[in-house]
């Protein structure tokens, strides 16, 4: 899973179309994809979709296809889309729901980065409070503190970064794209040195297709969904366009294959098998944290590849989540906005909830953050043949969409009740909201909206 | 630049050459664990220099 690019990644072409000059070629793309796909967050996922009673076909095939699903999305919804415009989410957002109504997309996207990052913060400190007997690592059903050790854990891990934040955005950025390339190896090594320590090494008892809880499986369908879905606010949601706006070509749209099939596919596998040599070893007494898992499987140099891939998932996250603060209250520093963020990613990484539950949480994040693309894929394709005014805050210029707020609001509402009262995967709701967004774009612009 | 690019795979090959070679059955867990340290080192050494100059 990534993180979706920052408001402001860089101070090119903010407001402006990329000038034809400034286009990249395809590798960049490539690497780009390959890299962020790999990241801390991949250790949770992994081991979750086997506590989740995933069985071997829904796994292998499951993430096949639902990865395969994801690459079509990015190549021939979000690149012809960024191509198009060549403009960022936020600046064509702005253009079609004004500044104010930005301004709450970019609230609910910081909080949410906070709670990612939080989840990270989670995943560094199992590796980090490996060396001390006396920190209690969190297994499956916890959602609160383990105890003071960890505690004081969290909160340095949570201080630091937070401090780096503030400090250095540009040198995580470069330990990031160095690492990159070493941390899908160790992956992948995990993966191979767990593989002559399994009973056996027929998938099926590997992935059972029995839950730990007792619950029935996640099954084929939700894990499908799941893999299309996981990165559904980067595709569906169009954050992208952030960074597609500087192809040449949607065909580059292809590039995401790579995040997805050596990410979500080997590194998810690899997690995967880690967790299942676990539960080989501990029965329903295992956990999921993933340094102690690491650090048996391949040592000290896998302890180092938990702290650096959690670091450098949380780290861009807490800086992002401080830009967007920052574009919530203009006259908020940059540094207050990261303090802020960090605070609150540090008080999430105290709760392993976030990290334990990360399936779930992935799934709402994406369900309440893309349902904004559809809006933008309505005004972009559908809006004159439906007979309404694109980029309407832009030409009106009003700072205010109501059409926009409502159709975002009332299918993430219906969302959340559903989430609540039935307990249904998020991953299931995606698509449903996203359309639902659109559609109710479409209809409320023509009755609410007021011709320019 | 050439020998940090040979030094660079070098650690990437040691980052996962003795967890192949432990799959297998050929090397024992300790070394292989210190092996993938210093794959770790070697990488993170040469790396930065080999990947200095512009991807494009």
């Amino acid at each position: 899973m990534r993180v979706p690019p920052a408001p402001v990644v860089s101070h090119e072409y903010e407001r402006e179309r990329v000038p034809d000059h400034a286009l990249k070629g395809p590798r960049s793309f490539w690497g780009m994809y390959a890299g962020e796909h790999t990241a801390g967050t991949e250790f949770m996922l992994g081991p979750l979709f086997i506590a989740w009673g995933a069985s071997a076909v829904d796994v292998i095939g499951g993430l096949l296809l639902g990865n395969i699903l994801a690459v079509l999305t990015w190549r021939y919804l979000t690149a012809p889309l960024a191509t198009d415009l060549r403009l960022t989410l936020y600046c064509k957002l702005e253009k079609i729901c004004g500044r104010r109504l930005v301004s709450l997309y970019n609230l609910a996207n910081g909080l949410l980065f906070c709670m990612l990052a939080g989840a990270m913060v989670t995943v560094s400190a199992t590796a980090v409070g490996v060396p001390f007997p006396g920190v209690q690592m969190p297994a499956f059903g916890d959602k609160l503190p383990t105890g003071l050790a960890w505690c004081a854990v969290v909160l340095a891990i949570g201080a630091l970064q937070t401090f780096v934040a503030v400090r250095g955005y540009a040198f995580v950025a470069r330990v990031s794209h160095l690492a990159a390339p070493w941390m899908f190896l160790m992956f992948v090594a995990c993966g191979l040195v767990t593989l002559p320590k399994l009973a056996s090494l027929n998938p099926v008892d590997i992935w059972t297709g029995v839950a730990l809880d007792g619950r029935p499986g996640i099954g084929f369908v939700g894990i499908v969904l799941f893999a299309w879905l996981c990165n559904a606010a980067m595709h569906l949601g169009m954050s992208d366009l952030s960074i597609l706006r500087y192809a040449r070509k949607p065909a580059y749209g292809w590039a995401a294959g790579a995040g997805m099939f050596l990410g979500h596919y080997v590194a998810w596998i690899c997690a995967s098998l880690l967790f299942a040599l676990e539960l080989q070893r501990h029965g329903a007494a295992a956990s999921n944290a993933p340094g102690p898992m690491v650090f048996s499987a391949v040592g000290w140099a896998g302890l180092a590849c938990v702290v650096l891939a959690g670091w450098t998932t949380a780290n861009p996250t807490i800086y992002r989540a401080g830009l967007a603060f920052q574009g919530v209250l203009p006259a908020l520093s940059r540094r207050a906005g990261t303090l802020i963020a960090g605070a609150l990613a540090t008080i999430a990484g105290l709760f392993p909830a976030f990290a334990m539950q990360l399936l779930d949480f992935v799934g709402i994040y994406g369900t309440v953050l893309a349902p904004v693309g559809a809006i933008i894929v309505a005004d972009h394709w559908l809006a004159r043949r439906a007979g309404i005014t694109p980029d309407w805050a832009a030409r009106t210029g009003s700072s205010f969409n109501i059409a926009a707020l409502l159709a975002w609001v009332i299918p993430v509402a219906g969302f959340f009740w559903l989430y609540q009262t039935r307990d249904i995967f998020p991953s299931y709701l995606t698509v449903p909201v996203w359309l639902a967004c659109g559609g109710l774009y479409l209809g409320l612009s023509r009755t609410l909206l007021r011709a320019p | 630049m050439k020998t940090a690019r040979l030094l660079a795979l070098a650690g990437l090959l040691l980052t996962v050459g003795p967890a192949a070679l432990f799959a297998a059955g050929l090397i024992a867990e300790p070394p292989m664990k210190l092996l993938l340290l210093a794959g770790m080192a070697l990488w993170f050494a040469a790396a930065p220099r080999w990947l200095r100059e512009p991807a494009e």
